[in-house]
């Protein structure tokens, strides 16, 4: 754990959905979904947070929760000191140009109808309506550029691009408003390995460069291990471990981290087949 | 004689743009009881190779080559004969178990439909015994409780349970090849091996070649004996697992390997693919 003052707090967040039964009559009680359980972590600044598990494990909800995406049933959440669940939707919209969210599906969270460069400045106008129209299309380029695509494909459409390169229009969207924390919901989870490799690349690098703190959610271990300086591992809402992202995966402490560990199956056939036989072995004599 | 015999396989597509090459100069071969990997990026035309051999290509879609299945050539067969091959000689699992499978229908009449318009004695299964075959191969595929559970309908089953529930209709008519497309792409990781075991298990179990498509490189280190690397519409190389994984003989297939950030070891950095092997072509 770094000594620096964390930039964020999350302190026994909570958040449950009411879940009405289809034929239920007016007077039943919905059921309550616990989704996140009482959750609470810091992140440092310039640190990397990963946080795992498997569908349903509340990962997403957990982030969305954090920024205010979607209600949440109890619990703090201290940006620099300062409670988010308290806040006025004025003052939240300050917060969320520093905290911006980069999702999953690269091509559905693109609006279609708009141009790689009106996405890209469209969090500008929200945040700082009143930049001239030279200083955006200065900075859009600026950031084309930095995420790795042409300034000259401004005026292209999504669907023009490919899936990595409009995980990079993504990108350059989230750091237009230069953000603080960037929070990643599976980057590239829907992303080719070589195309993964390069996306992973750009966002070690740009963290590096512009001292951002990531709250990197992924499934895949393997990603995330890479990725991050300390892992998170959540089940069914819950934190079953977090710690140094080497001693979770390499001494994992919680039985749920070692069961997810030893399902990552390994690119080496003599390793993962010996692999396999050890675990057929171990469940014949369960 | 090779279970599956493919040569030359080229898929091309009339777009508005043009003439596309989907697939292009593609051989290989399986045999019996063999599992065959084939591994490579979206586009690579490895999906569109097993929909060739499945005849459940598009419309504009052109077949040139040759597939032959035990000598018998695949590709000119009339509607009815690639009818009697796919329900009864070839089977095939897809990514997503939950458009795979009728949402409207309980998992029994889906199930029993197949049995009953296909037996694989020539003869009309009655919907009865149908049922009870179903209920035996749930079984096999270790579904619990699987004598209720055959009259749920698929919402009703998690993404795992689905598919399990593809594997066993697939193998009720004891097909001798069975081709799984991204079987356990849309699945979580602990979920994914527990249905590569169980895949590997049946497989034993029914004597079947499988061809396994998948772009995760883990999986195929796992259970496939032989793989082979498509880009592009291309094959880049084939040969035992083994081979392929130690030794690598193409640059693309070295990139692709390298590529893939592994748990059991600490990369500084990841290794981009160097596509500078490509013939160079115009940019789109």
């Amino acid at each position: 754990m770094s000594t620096k003052e964390p930039i964020l707090s999350v302190r026994d967040m909570r958040v449950e959905f009411k879940i009405k039964k289809q034929n239920a009559l007016p007077w039943h009680q919905p059921d309550i979904l616990r989704a996140v359980k009482g959750v609470s972590f810091d992140l440092a600044e310039g640190e990397t947070l990963g946080i795992v598990g498997e569908s349903g494990c509340g990962k997403s909800t957990l982030a969305r929760a954090i920024i205010r995406m979607i209600p949440s049933q109890g619990g703090e959440v201290f940006w620099q000191g300062r409670d988010l669940m308290k806040m006025n939707e004025k003052d939240l919209l300050g917060i969320r140009k520093e905290i911006q969210m980069i999702f999953q599906d690269p091509l559905a969270s693109l609006n279609p109808r708009l141009t790689a460069g009106q996405i890209i400045a469209e969090p500008l106008k929200t945040h700082h309506p009143n930049t001239s129209k030279d200083e955006v299309k200065k900075q859009v380029r600026e950031l084309m550029e930095k995420v790795g695509l042409s300034a000259r494909m401004i005026n292209r459409y999504p669907h023009e691009f490919s899936g990595g390169q409009c995980q990079r229009i993504g990108i350059a969207r989230a750091l237009i408003t230069n953000p603080k924390l960037i929070i990643c919901d599976e980057p590239v989870s829907a992303l080719d390995v070589s195309v993964q490799a390069q996306v992973v690349n750009l966002l070690m690098d740009l963290q590096k460069e512009l001292g951002l703190s990531l709250l990197f959610i992924a499934h895949d271990l393997s990603v995330v291990k890479h990725i991050s300086n300390r892992i998170m591992v959540l089940e069914f809402g819950d934190i079953a471990e977090i710690g140094e992202a080497h001693d979770v995966i390499h001494n994992p402490q919680s039985p749920y981290t070692k069961e997810l560990i030893n399902a990552v199956p390994i690119p080496d056939p003599i390793a993962e087949r010996k692999r396999i036989a050890e675990r057929r072995a171990l469940e014949a004599k369960a | 004689m090779a279970l599956l015999d493919i040569q030359n396989l080229r898929i091309t597509y009339d777009t508005p743009d043009g003439v596309v090459e989907a697939v292009r100069n593609v051989n290989l071969q399986i045999d019996k009881g063999e599992t065959l990997a084939i591994v490579g990026e979206s586009g690579s035309g490895k999906s569109q190779t097993a929909f060739a051999t499945m005849g459940l290509l598009p419309h504009n879609a052109q077949v040139s080559g040759s597939i032959k299945y035990q000598g018998q050539e695949i590709i000119g067969l009339s509607h009815e004969e690639m009818n009697k091959l796919r329900s009864n000689e070839i089977a095939m699992i897809f990514q997503d178990p939950m458009t795979s499978l009728n949402p409207y229908l309980r998992i029994s009449d889906q199930m029993a439909e197949t049995l009953i318009y296909n037996s694989p004695d020539g003869k009309r299964m009655k919907k009865k015994d149908a049922i009870a075959e179903c209920v035996r191969m749930l079984e096999a595929v270790k579904i619990p409780n699987a004598k209720n559970r055959i009259h749920l309908y698929p919402h009703e089953f998690s993404g795992g349970m689905r598919q399990r529930v593809m594997i066993a209709m697939s193998l009720l008519c004891r097909p001798k090849l069975l081709i799984a497309d991204e079987p356990t792409t849309a699945l979580d990781v602990t979920v994914q091996a527990r249905i590569m075991d169980l895949l590997v298990e049946l497989q034993e179990e029914f004597h079947m070649a499988i061809v396994l498509i998948t772009h995760n490189l883990g999986i195929v280190a796992g259970s496939c004996e032989r793989t082979m690397v498509m880009y592009k519409g291309e094959v880049m190389e084939q040969g035992s697992t083994v081979d392929i994984f130690g030794k690598p003989s193409h640059p693309y297939t070295q990139g692709l390997l390298s590529a893939v950030p592994r748990l059991d070891q600490d990369e500084e950095r990841l290794v981009t693919l160097d596509r500078s092997f490509e013939t160079p072509m115009a940019e789109g």
